[in-house]
């Protein structure tokens, strides 16, 4: 058991020429948190995590690791595991000298080092390939002696850069669960960068979605898929309804003329996820957030139908629902009532 | 694209061509018709044994080496710094390094060499400012002996040495070395246990390039070096153009063209390796 350090950013800023990348970025991140930095290319998670290694020094704010001003200390000083998008294994030296390079750069006893490769190899479970090459590796065993790599000196902080990116579905599931797993055994702080949500979903204690070189949201996963506070963070985390409402006094009218009640926010637009919305062959009955439609078309996915349906004025409607027991399937062409309840849904600013 | 076997063969035709007639067959002729001249085998022989091992020829040859393996090493020492600024050099800078590495071969080795002459004679360049400066009393005697065929030899071959390193190190990639970094290791480490580890294939390749360079000069001793520093390739032309003893040039010949195809041999082979390695 090595457990976890606390990381801290404190408004940090990182300008490269006249293009700021990382705008005042805080965040706190509690010892043992696996912690997510999503976001897609260019919104300065990258950058952030750098910091974090300390490969770039922010022009401002500080970096703070176990209650320590960490700013200006070079990477080899902070102590940090690290698995690289890329995994960085070294051509020239097998799995096992891969694995003790962060031992041997410290001067390690040799009794201890070879310890420690074996226990951290056992734990990606790949004992045996020690005097493996990595030309001789498939990718997804490369990831695993990135990952010992990472944490063999039992560091109490791990950066993980898109470690998964090169993987393919059914082997990043795997390892999804495999790095969730040795992370909370040996009680690490993990950050880990992403740009695939359903991985930071899958994997976080809590998401910092970025965007434009700032922090949209941070919550844990549920928190900021069902509540998001803009349109970024909504579409950013899968499949959103996103519909133009208008202000009538206190009451909120969707498209044709409805009566809305959102769980929450104050904008005009109307955020509700497909799966939160049910279809029906029934009429309005008069209640708040039914709006009539007419499906345009219902992909079938097995256990899943998605119904886009036209609610009028040029809006369409995304709807899951679930093909369950005496489930019945609405043609394209069909009126329907879509209907979803006031706390799955928020008001969020154009 | 890959090419097609034969599509290869017909683009390397021509020089392929060139290559036998002006010269394998020559050489081969020129071989061949001298050791003709000997007789049998076993006289062949004989010669070949009094030739090697006379006095002359073998100091020749050990020279040539040891020359060949001190340049070698200078040029190694010279052009590792060098080819690593430039493997880190961007824009103009870079431009401006290599420009100054490859304009001079745009001249030939002997005015190159007469350059150099210019520059290390006993009123030359050089021993002007060590004078002026009050280093030292009198000139230094920087040519027509060992000396002098080492610098002149050593600035002909450096370029060699520095696009070879340049190549291994630019294919360097420059994420392992933040790893390393990033994993505690300290500059020095990083450069210990990673970079020359990961240019080791170009390093070895440079100096094979070079000494083969190396033992087959002839220019830049004969101009620059003083009586004791006869190279085998100066010792052949002498055979050829002044005694008429085709024989015994034919043998020493042999000698240098096997050495050098042994020392290709390695070299094509860790090329090959650097290649595969990526």
């Amino acid at each position: 058991m090595s457990g976890g350090a606390s990381v801290a950013l404190e408004a940090v800023t990182k300008r490269y020429g006249t293009e700021t990348v990382v705008a005042g970025v805080s965040l706190a991140i509690p010892a043992g948190e696996f912690f997510t930095l999503l976001g897609p290319s260019g919104s300065g998670k990258t950058t952030t995590l750098s910091m974090l290694a300390g490969f770039v020094i922010p022009d401002e704010g500080r970096v703070v690791m176990g209650g320590q001003d960490m700013t200006q200390v070079p990477p080899r000083g902070r102590g940090l595991g690290m698995v690289f998008q890329n995994y960085a294994i070294f051509p020239h030296l097998n799995v096992a000298e891969n694995v003790a390079f962060p031992l041997t750069v410290k001067g390690a006893p040799k009794a201890e080092i070879q310890a420690r490769v074996a226990e951290a190899l056992a734990m990606v479970k790949l004992t045996g390939f020690e005097a493996r090459y990595a030309r001789q590796l498939s990718g997804g065993q490369q990831q695993r002696v990135a990952l010992a790599r990472a944490i063999v000196a039992h560091p109490r902080i791990v950066l993980m850069d898109e470690p998964l990116g090169a993987l393919d579905k059914n082997l990043r599931f795997h390892m999804q669960v495999e790095i969730k797993e040795i992370q909370q055994r040996l009680g690490m702080t993990a950050i880990y960068v992403t740009h695939d949500q359903e991985e930071a979903l899958t994997m976080s204690d809590r998401i910092a979605i970025m965007d434009g070189g700032r922090i949209a949201q941070m919550g844990p996963p549920r928190e900021v898929y069902e509540k998001p506070d803009s349109r970024f963070v909504a579409a950013f985390l899968g499949e959103a309804n996103l519909l133009d409402v208008t202000r009538d006094g206190a009451l909120v009218r969707g498209p044709g003329g409805g009566a809305i009640e959102a769980g929450a926010g104050q904008g005009t637009t109307l955020f509700v996820r497909p799966e939160k919305v049910t279809v029906s062959a029934a009429a309005p009955s008069g209640g708040p957030n039914q709006l009539p439609g007419q499906v345009l078309h219902a992909s079938f996915l097995g256990n899943v139908v998605r119904y886009a349906v036209d609610v009028g004025q040029g809006a369409t409607v995304l709807a899951d629902a679930v093909n369950g027991p005496g489930a019945v399937l609405h043609a394209p062409g069909a009126p329907v009532t879509l209907h979803w309840r006031a706390e799955d849904s928020r008001l969020l600013a154009a | 694209m890959p090419l097609s076997r034969l599509t290869a063969w017909l683009l390397l035709a021509p020089t392929l061509l060139l290559l036998v007639l002006v010269f394998l067959v020559p050489i081969g002729w020129f071989i061949g018709g001298s050791l003709a001249e000997l007789g049998t085998l076993s006289e062949i022989w004989e010669e070949a044994d009094a030739v090697l091992f006379s006095g002359a020829v073998g100091g020749a040859i050990l020279n040539t080496n040891w020359i060949a393996a001190l340049v070698t090493l200078l040029v190694l020492l010279i052009g590792y710094p060098m080819s690593y600024a430039l493997s880190r050099a961007k824009g103009l800078v870079f431009t401006a390094i290599l420009l100054c590495i490859v304009l001079p071969y745009f001249t030939s080795t002997i005015v190159r060499t007469y350059a150099w002459m210019v520059l290390l004679g006993r009123n030359g360049l050089i021993n002007q400012i060590l004078l002026g400066i009050g280093l030292i009393n009198e000139p230094l005697q920087l040519m027509y002996n060992r000396t002098g065929v080492i610098i002149g030899m050593t600035y002909v071959l450096l370029p060699y040495m520095v696009l070879t390193l340049y190549a291994a190190m630019k294919a360097v990639d420059q994420r392992l070395l933040q790893a390393a970094e990033g994993m505690g290791a300290s500059p020095a480490t990083v450069f210990l246990k990673v970079f020359m580890p990961l240019t080791l294939h170009g390093v070895i390749a440079g100096v094979l390039i070079t000494f083969i360079l190396a033992l087959g000069f002839f220019v830049t001793p004969a101009l620059m070096g003083g009586p004791g520093d006869i190279m085998i390739a100066m010792l052949i032309e002498r055979e050829v153009e002044l005694t008429y003893n085709w024989p015994t040039a034919a043998l020493m010949t042999i000698v240098l063209l096997t050495v050098t195809l042994i020392l290709y041999a390695f070299y094509a082979r860790i090329s090959d390796q650097g290649e595969a390695r990526r």
